[in-house]
């Protein structure tokens, strides 16, 4: 008795299979990486998306350099210091291009075409990038943070969670600012910019047939 | 002018202006007036290279 081959057919593969075609259809290489945009594409104001995850690639660079070198060393190195700096002007950079692009989006109506989803995920990475500010704020190792960690401390305990999120507890900050906080934003900021070419970049009012024409998602 | 270089040096005490009640430090309302007139900018400033064609 012979054993009959399986013939391959577009539905096999098991769970890989499933999955790669599931990831295909759903972002097509031609989506996932476009070399077209649409026409109304060619404004400053759709450039604020893309400044703010520069702004946010060089505050990472930064980062992770303060953190590997230790919270203390920017008190006690000229470079520390400059590399702080450039951490905290980053981060300036980066909330300044973010807000501008929600200010676009938002007067543009940037959920519309399916995109609530799109939508949401840079609501909440905007929600956790100040989250992820104020923990900057209190591993300072200075008066500054000292003060700011004594004043937030009243807040959270008055809502009952400042027995697990301890401002007053430097390391446990310093974790939550180098690692799990900056882990949700990534996987936020990746989720969103993966939506948007999922769906493609909104189009400005007057402008939806023009998208229909050119053949991006409307779905 | 003294209050601009107050705004803008961060190694002094912060500069605060006061309406009422409300209260905010004059290095927040610039960048506030800065992101205002970034945005106005990016709306109408022409983009370089732009095509009318599809």
């Amino acid at each position: 008795m012979t054993a009959t081959p399986i013939e391959p057919t577009a539905e096999s593969g098991g769970w890989t299979g499933a999955l790669r075609r599931r990831l295909v259809r759903t972002l097509p290489p031609d989506k996932l990486l476009p070399d077209r945009q649409p026409s109304y594409v060619s404004s400053w104001i759709y450039v604020f998306g893309v400044l703010t995850i520069a702004a946010l690639g060089w505050v990472l660079i930064s980062g992770t350099w303060l953190a590997l070198a230790g919270p203390v060393w920017w008190h006690t190195s000229a470079v520390g210091h400059f590399v702080n700096s450039m951490h905290l002007w980053g981060v300036e950079l980066f909330f300044f291009f973010m807000v501008i692009h929600l200010w676009g989006k938002f007067f543009m109506a940037a959920w519309r075409g399916r995109r609530a989803l799109t939508w949401i995920t840079g609501a909440v990475a905007f929600l956790g990038s100040i989250g992820t500010a104020f923990t900057g704020y209190l591993v300072q190792t200075n008066f500054d943070s000292q003060w700011i960690s004594t004043q937030a401390k009243d807040g959270l305990n008055s809502v009952g969670v400042g027995a697990w999120f301890n401002v007053l507890n430097t390391g446990q900050m310093l974790l939550w600012h180098v690692l799990l906080l900056p882990l949700v934003l990534g996987v936020l900021v990746v989720a969103h910019v993966l939506l948007v070419r999922r769906h493609g970049v909104v189009p400005p009012f007057g402008a939806e047939s023009d998208e229909k024409v050119s053949g991006d998602d409307v779905d | 002018m003294n209050r601009l270089a107050a705004a803008i040096d961060l190694n002094t005490p912060g500069n605060y202006l006061h309406w009422g009640v409300i209260q905010i430090s004059l290095a927040n309302l610039v960048v506030i007036v800065l992101m205002i007139v970034v945005f106005l900018l990016a709306l109408f400033l022409p983009f370089p290279g732009r095509r009318r064609d599809k």
